[in-house]
């Protein structure tokens, strides 16, 4: 069981969590909804809750629900930039397939 | 995959629901449809990993065939087998091109031409179904699911008969047409030229029948056809029929072949030409079906000489379209490279000549009509939040204000010029007597701000406004334009809720020069119309407060004044309806009266006022109040 974060999106964490000035962690959620069933969520996180599983990967905590957990495990989550759009990217091994739209993605 | 944000917690949005939407080039020669998927636009492909659908379709014994297996079959049932008919849409027999008539049975049928073919008359509109539908049905196997709509595209020079034919065959093959777009304006989109810098591009699209060159100027996410031309009769087949001439000259033969040993001898020359576009020589063997065998090495250079004056044919419409833009070369910056033909290396290097720039064609010539409609269809299906980079849906704009006629004939503009559509707008009407309970919308197209110097588009009535004093009724009157320009106005008493609505072409029948001698009447008489507006509007109000005082002398007159005070008010009011009765033209005048009659009246509404609410009030305690 393991997700983690690059460099890269470690520091970006980092800076948006400095930024707004508190901050537990980072929440990973998948949603069961969208066109192609399951969908990501990437919230921050004030605290735990006490189902959470909780991840440290370079410096930053990621909190996970254990239902989310078998959707997410081995993911990578990755900050890049596309064009003129930059984000957060989930490099999902378990991810099948993606809808058009690129927000949802099938087991 | 999307990019994401991170969100505040428990704010992570929801995924909106994805909306299948596909563009589909339906072409003379071959057809294909694309869509976006990961915001990528990527065409796509059959069963056996086709991406082009050749445009032909043939009516066998017991079914329909579409496509590669049908344009096989061309040489074994010609006149069943039908291809190019993107020639004929929304065209009579008297308009059908010769290359046509001689290859199929055209009859005379209503409205359109028809093609007598083994399975009954088919229309161009019909044919053009077989092949939309074989798109559809390949687009939604491969998206699993039910196409939202479609985007399709067209020639920038297509009328509108022409247009219509081809929503009525889209129509025909289940298929909702989000829009029709001209297919130069699609293939600039595709290349990204709608978020690049504003100028002027040109689009030379060579296909397989047909040449079209289009000059576009982008202003703000805007594209507007400057110019367009083209050879309706030159495209990849004569490069074919070209080559094909001469291997029959090399093998040797002068006379006619038969049919079926032209279409094989024709398809030879297609793949050599194809090959050539790639290696710079070729073998062309072929076996007639006299027993006589062809071999020949076919060169680049060879080909090139062959087809030179093809490739100048090309140019000669691409200066008049300049010429007729108003531009030189130079200023062009940015050529976008359309349609399988422009592969040929000599095609590319006149046009690079001619512009003084590299052509723009690293996406798939074949491909890249497709893929923007596919990305315009993407937007219109409402897959892409707005105020993401993409938000560029605005392409195309109302070339006159649109608006209704107003009392006094004056022209009230809804829908300025220029807009972009779609678009909908409304405006607040009310009635201008008491008791009115009917209201007649007249809607308008032009730039004069007098009903008589616009076009009239359409009229209608609202009836069964219930009857309230002058300006107490609420009337809500919408124009709605959709994107292919279709507009419809409706009108809504807000309080009743009756409603009433009319749909008009607001371009129909207006042709470029027409709409440009429009906007200059306009501009020329700004001054005139001005002027106009403001007597009208000064005649209206004087009208209209001559009868509201009536109304009020009837009513309350006797008893809210005294006598000699009953006088002051009538002369003004006779000295204002005397003013508009003889002396029309003089706003100063009448607007002068109009003020003396308010000045001597405003006691009297004053009072009326007082004794309206003491009438409201009488016997009624404070406590209900």
């Amino acid at each position: 069981m393991s997700i983690t974060v690059t460099d890269n999106a470690a520091r970006h964490i980092q800076k948006t969590l400095d930024k707004r000035g508190k901050g537990f962690g980072l929440r990973l959620a998948v949603k069961t909804s969208g066109c192609s069933g399951m969908a990501y969520a990437l919230e921050f996180a004030d605290e735990s809750l006490p189902e959470d599983l909780i991840f440290e990967s370079s410096g930053v905590r990621l909190l996970v629900d254990p239902r989310s957990l078998p959707y997410l495990d081995g993911t990578e989550l990755d900050f890049v930039r596309e064009g003129l759009n930059e984000g957060f990217k989930f490099n999902n091994p378990n991810a099948k397939a993606e809808c058009g739209c690129g927000e949802s993605f099938a087991v | 995959m999307a990019l994401l944000q991170i969100a505040e917690p428990g704010l992570a949005a929801a995924p909106h629901q994805h909306r299948l939407a596909v563009g589909i080039d339906l072409g003379t020669t071959n057809s294909l449809v694309a869509t976006v998927a990961s915001g990528m636009a990527r065409a796509l492909p059959d069963t056996e990993g086709h991406v082009l659908l050749p445009s032909v379709v043939r009516y066998g014994e017991s079914e329909t065939i579409v496509g590669r297996t049908a344009r096989a079959e061309q040489a074994v049932d010609p006149l069943n087998t039908l291809a190019s008919v993107k020639r004929l849409m929304g065209r009579s027999l008297a308009d059908a091109d010769a290359a046509m008539r001689s290859h199929y049975r055209l009859t005379d049928a209503p409205g359109m031409v028809g093609i007598e073919t083994r399975a009954g008359v088919k229309s161009p509109v019909e044919v053009s179904a077989d092949i939309l539908r074989t798109l559809r049905e390949r687009a939604e196997a491969s998206l699993g699911g039910e196409l939202t709509g479609a985007v399709i595209t067209v020639p920038a020079y297509f009328d509108d008969a022409q247009r219509q034919a081809t929503k009525d065959a889209a129509r025909l093959a289940g298929l909702n047409v989000l829009r029709l777009l001209n297919e130069p304006t699609a293939a600039a989109i595709a290349y990204g030229l709608d978020n690049a810098a504003e100028g002027i591009y040109a689009v030379y699209d060579l296909g397989g029948g047909t040449f079209d060159i289009s000059i576009l100027k982008l202003t703000r996410g805007i594209f507007e056809v400057l110019a367009t031309n083209g050879d309706p009769a030159l495209g990849g087949d004569d490069f074919d029929q070209h080559l094909a001439d001469w291997l029959k000259r090399q093998a040797g033969i002068d006379d006619d072949l038969p049919v079926e040993d032209q279409r094989r001898l024709l398809a030879l020359a297609r793949a050599v030409k194809e090959t050539l576009s790639d290696i710079e020589q070729a073998v062309a063997t072929c076996n007639f079906s006299n027993g006589r065998l062809l071999d020949v090495i076919v060169s680049r250079s060879t080909f090139t000489e062959l087809t030179a004056d093809l490739v100048a044919r090309s140019l000669r419409p691409v200066r008049k379209a300049l010429r007729d833009a108003g531009l030189g070369a130079e200023e062009i910056k940015g050529v976008v490279m359309v349609g399988g033909s422009t592969r040929m290396p000599h095609v590319q290097t006149a046009v690079e000549s001619l512009f003084g720039t590299p052509p723009l064609n690293n996406l798939d010539p074949d491909l890249v009509v497709a893929l923007g409609a596919a990305m315009q269809a993407d937007v219109l299906a409402g897959n892409r939040k707005s105020g993401s980079e993409a938000d560029w849906l605005l392409l195309d704009v109302c070339p006159l204000s649109l608006g209704l006629e107003t009392m006094g004939g004056l022209v009230e503009k809804i829908v300025p010029r220029n807009s972009t559509i779609p678009t909908a707008r409304a405006q607040d009407f009310t009635t201008y007597k008491d008791g009115q309970t009917a209201m007649s919308v007249h809607v308008v197209q032009g730039e004069r701000e007098i009903v008589s110097e616009c076009r009239s588009l359409a009229r209608f009535t609202l009836r069964g406004i219930p009857a309230m004093v002058a300006g107490a009724a609420r009337i809500r009157v919408t124009f709605q334009i959709d994107a292919d320009g279709l507009l419809s106005v409706s009108a809504r008493e807000q309080t009743s809720g009756v409603e009433a609505h009319v749909e008009v072409k607001p371009s129909y029948g207006l042709g470029d020069g027409e709409v440009a001698r429009m906007l200059l009447d306009a501009y020329g008489t700004a001054e005139i119309d001005a002027a106009t507006r403001m007597l009208r509007e000064a005649q209206v109000e004087a009208r209209r407060l001559i009868d509201a005082t009536d109304a009020a002398l009837a009513e309350d007159g006797a008893t809210l004044l005294a006598p000699p005070e009953r006088i002051v008010v009538q002369t003004a009011l006779y000295t204002l309806a005397e003013l508009l009765e003889t002396d029309e033209g003089d706003t100063r005048k009448i607007r002068a009266a109009t003020d003396a009659l308010n000045t001597v009246s405003g006691d009297f509404a004053a009072r009326r006022m007082d004794a309206s609410i003491k009438r409201a009030l009488a016997g009624r305690s404070l406590e209900t109040l």
